[in-house]
C-alpha cells in the first residue's frame, strides 16, 4: 500500500467530514425539502397482478377537499409521455434483440403487477390525496397472474411483444466443449439452487419534489437517486422531452440505495410532468409498504449447474442453465444483470477450462427485478460456491482444500476465463489462509463436538469468491448492448487561495466519498482534506457523470479525480517553474511544494494558484489563466476484487434457529484509500447477505399479491441477528488504475450466501442434509432436521 | 383541531394540528425538524425514535395531541455540530454511520439504553438497539460506537 505524505491521505482511517450532518439531524434528504405552494401526489396502485383496467371514475374524487387534479393513463397517452427505459439489452442465442415492452408511468389498458402505477391524485395535502383516492372507483377484468418463475412460460401471455413471456435467451462460452467434459468427467456434480427474491430497503424511502419555473421554462427534479445525470438524461430526452439544460436534477442527501435508486421510475416522471401542467410544486414521498410493492426487487434467479471433474478433482468443465425473473417490466438494468453481470463470472477464481450458460429472462406479473447489491455476481457466486462445496463433499475432499487445487495459480495473471473476462490480477491462496486461521479452522472440528454436547449442530462454510466491478470500458460495454457510457468524470477547480472543490459525477449514498475523494486529492496535492471540498448530486454543478453503483465510484470516479489532479499539477508546475525562473522540466512537484530540482528556491501550492488567478507575472504565451481541470476516465478492464468468507453456525434442534456465531473474512481490494470506511462496507455487505440466507424473502402468493411487505413480515437483519465481523486484507493493486485500487462495495454481500448455506449444510450433514434453500428460515430447517431425523430413526 | 404544547429541545412550543397528527409529522412538518426520519409504516425501523419526557418513543407511533405538556427532545436537541453529544461523538469515531438516515433514531435509542444500563455488555446493545434498523453498517460498528459512548458519557 502506498505510505500517505500526510496524516490524513491515501491509507489512513481518516473519520468521516460528512459525519457530523448526519449525526446532528442536519442531512438533507429529498423528503425534508419543501417548496412554498407545494402539492403532494397520491398513486393510486393496481391491486391486482393482472388485470385490464375497465373503467376509472374520477368523479367525486375531483370534487373532494383540496384536490387539485387526477391523472389517469389517459393522460399520458394524450400527452405523449414515454415510460422508463431499458438501459442494456442484449442479443439473444438466434440473433434477434431483446423483447423490450412499453412501460407507461400510468397504467394503458392493463396492470401488470399489484404496485402498478394506475392513478395520480394531486391535492394541497397528502391527506387530502389519499382522501380522495378512496373515491376514486376502478372496475377491472382481472386476468391470469403469472407468478411461478420455472412455469412462467406457459402463463399467459403478459405483453404483446414478448412471447412465451421470454424477453431475451442469453448464452454464453462454448456449449459443445462444456458437454464435452461432462461426457467426459470422472465426476459429475449436479445442483439446482434457488437464487431467493429480495426488496434492497434502503432506509430511505423513495421520494421526489420536482417544480416548475415558468420564467425560464425550466425544472427542478430533488429526487432520491444513485446517478442524478442519468435521471436527468432519461426523463428529459426519453420520457418528458425536456431538454437537458432545462432540466436540473438534485440528489441531495440520499438515504442508501443498494442499487434499488440507480433507476428512474414513473413516480418521479410524474411529479416533473405535472409540476408544470399545474405551475406549483409536486412532492411525493414513499411509505415502506410502497417501497416493497414498487422498488425494484433483487436476484429470483432458479440455476442448473453441472460440473466435471477429472480423476485428480480437477474442474474440467461447467454448465449452467438459468430463469431469471425479470418481473412486470424491463428495469434499466434489469436484462444486464443476469446476463452481462452474471455469466462472465461463472468462472469464479477456478481455472476452469470449458464453459457454458443459458438464460432465460422471464416476464412475470411481479415488480420489476433489476440489480440489487451485487447485482448477478452474488447469483454466479452462490451457485458456484455451492457447487464447489457439493462437489467437495461428493469426492470426499475438504471443502478449503478443493478450492486451492482449482484455483487460478498467481502465475497464471493475467488470466483470460473462458467467458469473456480477463483477470488482470489476483493471487487467491493468501487471503484463503489468512481466513482460514482467522477462523481458527483447524479448530473447528473440536468446536463441534463442544456444540454436540451442549445439544447443537454447529457447522462451518466457505465462499471464495471473484468478483468484477468498476464496470467496464465503454467500447466493449456497448459492443455487448450497453446504451451508456461507463466513464466517470471529475473537475478540479482550485481556489485563488488554494482551496480546492471537486465536482465528481459520482453519488454518495453511504459510501463516504466527501472523505476517501478528499484523501485523494489531499495526498496528491499534500494539502489537508479540510481544504478539500466534494460536490456530487446535482447536475448543474458536476461534470456529466454515470453515479455510483457497481462499486465503480473509487475504481473509475477515484481515476478520474486523480486524473484531473495530475492535470493540475501539471499545470502548476508550468507556472512555477516562470515564476522560479527554471526549466519546466528541473521543477519538482511534493509535499504541497513546488522546487527546482538542487536548489532551495521553492513555492507553496497556494502561491500557485494565486498566481493563476492573478495572473500578473504568469507565462501568458503558454498557459490560459485559473487552475482548473476536468478529467474523464475510461477504464481499461473491470477491476478484480477477491477473497474467502467463512462463516460459522449453530443450530438448535428444537427450534430450527440458525445463530451465526463467527465471521472471518479476507479481501483483497486492491490499496486501501480509507480502511475504516472499506470495512464498514465489507460489515454492510456481509449483514445483507445474511439476510439473503437466513431472514430475507419476497414472497408472492398464487394470485401476485406480495405477501411480504412490510417490517412485520419481511425479515430484516437487526442488531442481534449478527456477530461481530473479523474482516482482514491482502492486497494485489489493480494494474490498469493509476491508484490501484478496485471496489469494495458489494463484495461481502456476494461472498456471504454461499459461506453460510455452507455452515448451515456442513452443520447438518451428519443427518444426512445435502441441500438447503434461502433463506434457511427455522421452519424449514427444523422440517429438514425432523426429517432427516425421522428417516433415520426409520432405518 | 387541537393546540398541542411542548416543550421542544427545551423551548416551549404551540401549534393547531389536526386531531390525528402523528408526533412524527408535527416535528418534522409543523416544527420543521427534519432530523427525525420515517422509515417504515409499520413502528418497526426506529429512524422517527425521539424522547419524550426522558424515554425513547417512535414518534411514528404517538398522537402530537397525546404529548400535550411533554417535554420531546429530537436529535436537533441533544448536541451541535461545535459540540457534539458524547453518543455521537462516538458514532463519529467509530464509523458507526454510513448513510445517516437511521442515524438520528440509534443515536436516540442508544443515548436512552445507556442511560438505563451504564455500563452494557454487547449482548444488552445488540438487544438493546433490537427495535431500530440499519442496512447500511451491518450492526458492527453501532456496537462499538454505543460502548464507547457508554464509557464517554460515564466520565
Amino acid at each position: 500500500m502506498p505510505e500517505g505524505s500526510i496524516k490524513d491521505g491515501i491509507g489512513a482511517s481518516v473519520r468521516r467530514k460528512e459525519d457530523k450532518r448526519f449525526l446532528t439531524g442536519s442531512g438533507r434528504y429529498t423528503a425534508d425539502i419543501s417548496r412554498p405552494g407545494q402539492l403532494h401526489v397520491h398513486f393510486i396502485r393496481s391491486d391486482h397482478a393482472h388485470a385490464k383496467i375497465v373503467s376509472i371514475d374520477t368523479a367525486a374524487a375531483a370534487k373532494a377537499d383540496g384536490v387539485v387534479a387526477i391523472y389517469t393513463g389517459d393522460d399520458v397517452a394524450a400527452d405523449g409521455i414515454g415510460g422508463p427505459i431499458c438501459g442494456w439489452v442484449v442479443t439473444n442465442r438466434d440473433g434477434s434483440p431483446t423483447n423490450e415492452p412499453p412501460h407507461p408511468i400510468l397504467a394503458i389498458d392493463t396492470v401488470k403487477y399489484v404496485g402498478d402505477h394506475v392513478v395520480a391524485v394531486i391535492a394541497e395535502s397528502l391527506q387530502q390525496a389519499r382522501d380522495a383516492a378512496e373515491l376514486v372507483e376502478i372496475k377491472y377484468e382481472v386476468l391470469s397472474p403469472v407468478v411461478d418463475l420455472a412455469s412462467a412460460a406457459d402463463g399467459v401471455q403478459i405483453h404483446e411483444n414478448v412471447p412465451n413471456n421470454m424477453y431475451f435467451d442469453f448464452e454464453l462460452g462454448d456449449e459443445s466443449a462444456a458437454e464435452a467434459a461432462l461426457a467426459e468427467a470422472a465426476t459429475v456434480v449436479e445442483l439446482e439452487v434457488r437464487n431467493n427474491r429480495l426488496v434492497p430497503n434502503a432506509m430511505e424511502p423513495r421520494a421526489a419534489l420536482a417544480e416548475y419555473d415558468p420564467i425560464d421554462e425550466a425544472y427542478t427534479l430533488f429526487t432520491t437517486s444513485q446517478n442524478p445525470h442519468l435521471t436527468r438524461l432519461v426523463i428529459g430526452a426519453f420520457m418528458l422531452s425536456i431538454p437537458e439544460s432545462k432540466l436540473r436534477v438534485v440528489a441531495p442527501d440520499v438515504g442508501g440505495g443498494f442499487g434499488s435508486k440507480i433507476y428512474v421510475y414513473p413516480e418521479e416522471a410524474v411529479c416533473t410532468w405535472v409540476s408544470k401542467k399545474l405551475q406549483r410544486p409536486i412532492k411525493w414521498t414513499a411509505d415502506r409498504s410502497e417501497s416493497f410493492l414498487a422498488d425494484a426487487h433483487g436476484r429470483d434467479h432458479i440455476n442448473k449447474v453441472r460440473m466435471a471433474l477429472d480423476a485428480d478433482n480437477r474442474i474440467t468443465g461447467l454448465r449452467v442453465d438459468s430463469v431469471a425473473n425479470i418481473g412486470s417490466y424491463l428495469s434499466a438494468f434489469s436484462v444486464v444483470t443476469p446476463t452481462i453481470l452474471h455469466a462472465p463470472l461463472l468462472s469464479g477464481c477456478y481455472k476452469i477450462p470449458a464453459i457454458y450458460t443459458n438464460v432465460k429472462g422471464m416476464a412475470t406479473t411481479t415488480a420489476p427485478v433489476d440489480a440489487y447489491r451485487g447485482a448477478g455476481r452474488p447469483e454466479a457466486t452462490y451457485l458456484l460456491e455451492r457447487t464447489m462445496d457439493a462437489a467437495a463433499r461428493q469426492v470426499g475432499m475438504d471443502p478449503a482444500e478443493f478450492r486451492r487445487m482449482n484455483f487460478i495459480p498467481k502465475d497464471a495473471f493475467p488470466y483470460q476465463t473462458p467467458v469473456a473476462l480477463q483477470y488482470d490480477i489476483g493471487d487467491y491462496e493468501p487471503p484463503l489462509d489468512k481466513a482460514l486461521e482467522m477462523i481458527d479452522y483447524k479448530g473447528f472440528e473440536a468446536r463441534r463436538a463442544e456444540a454436540a454436547k451442549r445439544g447443537k449442530y454447529r457447522g462451518i462454510g466457505l465462499s471464495s469468491y471473484i468478483e468484477a466491478c468498476g464496470i467496464a470500458p465503454s467500447a466493449v460495454a456497448g459492443a455487448l448492448g450497453a446504451r451508456v457510457g461507463l466513464y466517470e468524470s471529475a473537475t478540479v477547480r482550485v481556489d485563488p487561495t488554494g482551496t480546492i472543490n471537486v465536482m465528481t459525477g459520482t453519488h454518495s449514498h453511504g459510501q463516504g466519498h466527501d472523505t476517501t475523494f478528499a484523501q485523494i486529492v489531499a495526498d496528491k496535492l499534500g494539502v489537508g482534506i479540510g481544504q478539500v471540498q466534494i460536490i456530487h448530486g446535482d447536475s448543474d454543478k458536476t461534470p456529466f457523470g454515470m453515479g455510483s453503483y457497481g462499486s465503480r465510484s473509487l475504481a473509475v470516479g477515484g481515476a478520474a479525480i486523480a486524473k484531473a489532479v495530475d492535470k493540475v499539477i501539471d499545470k502548476a508546475k508550468i507556472i512555477a517553474a516562470h515564476l522560479m525562473e527554471a526549466a519546466d522540466s528541473d521543477v519538482v512537484f511534493a509535499d504541497g511544494k513546488f522546487t527546482v530540482a538542487g536548489t532551495d528556491n521553492e513555492k507553496g501550492f497556494g502561491d500557485i494558484a494565486l498566481a493563476a488567478y492573478v495572473p500578473h507575472n504568469y507565462p501568458h504565451d503558454r498557459l490560459e489563466p485559473g487552475l482548473e481541470e476536468t478529467a474523464f476516465y475510461d477504464p481499461l478492464n473491470f477491476t478484480y476484487p477477491s477473497g474467502t468468507h467463512i462463516a460459522e453456525v449453530e443450530i438448535d434442534p428444537s427450534t430450527g434457529v440458525v445463530q451465526l456465531v463467527d465471521w472471518a473474512c479476507c479481501d483483497d481490494f486492491g490499496n486501501l484509500i480509507n480502511p475504516m470506511i472499506v470495512e464498514g462496507q465489507v460489515h454492510g455487505g456481509i449483514a445483507q447477505g445474511v439476510g439473503q440466507a437466513l431472514l430475507e424473502n419476497a414472497a408472492y402468493d398464487e394470485t401476485g399479491q406480495l405477501i411480504t411487505a412490510s417490517y412485520m413480515d419481511y425479515c430484516m437483519p437487526r442488531a442481534d441477528d449478527l456477530p461481530d465481523f473479523k474482516v482482514d486484507y491482502t492486497v494485489t493493486a489493480c494494474t490498469h488504475n493509476d491508484l490501484g485500487v478496485k471496489g469494495c462495495g458489494e463484495a461481502g454481500a456476494i461472498a456471504s450466501p454461499p459461506a453460510l448455506i455452507n455452515a448451515v449444510i456442513n452443520a447438518l450433514a451428519p443427518l444426512g442434509i445435502t441441500d438447503m434453500s434461502m433463506p434457511a428460515s427455522p421452519e424449514k430447517v427444523w422440517r429438514a432436521i425432523n426429517d432427516a431425523t425421522g428417516a433415520q430413526a426409520a432405518e | 383541531m387541537t393546540t398541542v404544547n411542548i416543550t421542544l429541545n427545551g423551548k416551549a412550543v404551540s401549534a393547531d394540528v389536526p386531531d390525528n397528527t402523528l408526533l412524527v409529522n408535527f416535528i418534522r412538518e409543523t416544527m420543521a425538524l427534519t432530523g427525525t426520519h420515517v422509515g417504515c409504516d409499520t413502528s418497526q425501523c426506529g429512524a422517527c425514535i425521539v424522547h419524550v419526557n426522558g424515554e425513547s418513543v417512535k414518534s411514528c407511533s404517538m398522537l402530537a395531541v397525546s404529548a400535550e405538556g411533554a417535554e420531546v427532545t429530537t436529535i436537533e436537541g441533544i448536541g451541535s455540530a461545535e459540540s457534539l453529544h458524547p453518543m455521537q461523538q462516538a458514532f463519529h469515531e467509530n464509523h458507526g454511520l454510513q448513510c445517516g438516515f437511521c442515524t438520528p433514531g440509534m443515536v436516540m435509542s442508544a443515548i436512552e439504553l445507556v442511560e438505563k444500563n451504564p455500563s452494557p455488555s454487547e449482548q444488552d446493545i445488540r438487544e438493546g438497539l433490537e427495535g431500530n434498523i440499519c442496512r447500511c453498517t451491518g450492526y458492527h460498528n453501532i456496537v462499538k460506537s454505543v460502548q464507547a459512548g457508554a464509557q464517554m458519557m460515564g466520565e
